[in-house]
């Protein structure tokens, strides 16, 4: 099993007054964490890579206890989340593929009882791409107002051989959400959808 | 507080590893970012007291913020630096006032020290623009271990009408310095440059 070797971490977290309209007595904190790692299977076709997906678990974890550290720790306040990766030009997408399972069982994890599916996205790129991170509503993903996004990114990151896993979460619906739909309050939790 | 705040932004990066040499304990650096409304935009005005006096404001909210990302004590910082970006509709004097007047005591006050010179940078520029923050050691201008950048960004500032006003905060140089001159073992601290 190829080990981890973690290059550089980054933690970012916004916090949300306003948007030109009222300003919230509670600002929308969204937050994201990155790691850098080497991506052991850079230049050249490897079959077999799913093992490596079990190895990513434990960083998967500490990097969102490492998020929600930043956030406050406090789980029950978190409602969006989301993932995604950007492998380095001498790998392949499917190399970001492996960021699906680690990275949704490590916020599941920490914050317990999470329903819905984790959105992600992922691509190819070069050192300082930019990552627009999806966000839904982690028990209900179809929740209008909790549909947002994150930019995320390292300047120096990824190089060539090279993987920058991230994770993100948020602390509520957008800032000025007002475009209808379903509603926080009306969430079944049944089927993560609705 | 007279700035008015549309969104803060706080980023924490630590370097583990670089060329693979582990770099031990990790180098650690955070950059806080306010994005506020200009209140200068749009026409021309002569008078910028009231960016001086924000500047101040922001000089201690930022600098908190920075060192409680770090989670050290004030004068455990090692080194600092400050940038800001204009939206369009505003001057490059605006950046300049914000930044030169009255921002540097209280972040010296936050630190407990800083006898050098704040390194700083500015621009005009639109939603996304990347802002590098200089570096530099706070009490020794010419500590050659800890000459750096930062870069931060935010893709949705500044807006045409705002300011984005960035200061960084680090506990550590470089990775692996090996480039000679001032080492911060040598510092006198009488001048703020050796």
């Amino acid at each position: 099993m190829p080990e981890i070797r973690i290059r550089k971490k980054l933690i970012l977290i916004e916090e949300i007054f306003h948007e030109g309209g009222p300003v919230t007595a509670t600002p929308q904190r969204r937050g994201a964490a990155l790691a850098v790692i080497h991506n052991p299977y850079a230049g050249a076709y490897v079959e077999n890579i799913a093992d490596f997906m079990e190895d990513l678990n434990p960083l998967g974890l500490s990097m969102a206890q490492s998020l929600l550290a930043a956030l406050g720790g406090n789980p029950s306040v978190i409602e969006g989340y989301g993932k995604g990766a950007i492998v380095g030009a001498s790998g392949e997408i499917e190399h970001g593929a492996l960021w699906h399972v680690p990275g949704g069982y490590a916020m599941r994890e920490l914050l317990g009882g999470a329903k819905a599916i984790v959105p992600s996205t992922k691509k190819v790129g070069a050192p300082g791409a930019r990552l627009d991170v999806p966000v839904t509503h982690k028990n209900a993903s179809y929740v209008r107002s909790h549909f947002d996004a994150m930019e995320v990114g390292i300047n120096d990151a990824p190089r060539a051989d090279e993987i920058l896993l991230a994770l993100v979460m948020t602390t509520g619906p957008r800032i000025h959400a007002r475009v209808g739909g379903l509603k926080a309050s009306e969430i079944k939790g049944e089927d993560g959808l609705r | 507080m007279k700035a008015k705040i549309r969104k803060i932004a706080v980023f924490l990066e630590e370097t583990l590893t670089e060329m693979d040499r582990p770099v031990d304990p990790p180098t650690r650096r955070a950059a806080a970012a306010a994005v506020i409304e200009n209140p200068c935009a749009g026409k021309y005005v002569e008078d910028l007291s009231e960016l001086m006096d924000i500047g101040e404001e922001l000089g201690e909210l930022l600098t908190q913020k920075a060192v409680a990302a770090l989670g050290i004590p004030g004068n455990a910082a090692e080194s600092y630096g400050k940038a800001a970006a204009v939206g369009e509709n505003g001057e490059l004097e605006h950046a300049a006032a914000v930044l030169h007047p009255k921002l540097g005591t209280p972040v010296r006050r936050v630190l407990g020290k800083g006898a050098a010179l704040i390194p700083s940078s500015k621009k005009r520029g639109a939603c996304g623009v990347s802002l590098d923050i200089p570096l530099g050691h706070k009490d020794a201008a010419f500590v050659r271990s800890h000459f750096d950048g930062m870069e931060v960004r935010i893709n949705d500032a500044p807006r045409a009408n705002e300011i984005v006003v960035a200061i960084a905060v680090t506990d550590s140089g470089r990775p692996l310095p090996r480039v000679g001159g001032l080492s911060k073992s040598q510092i006198k601290g009488e001048d703020g440059l050796r």
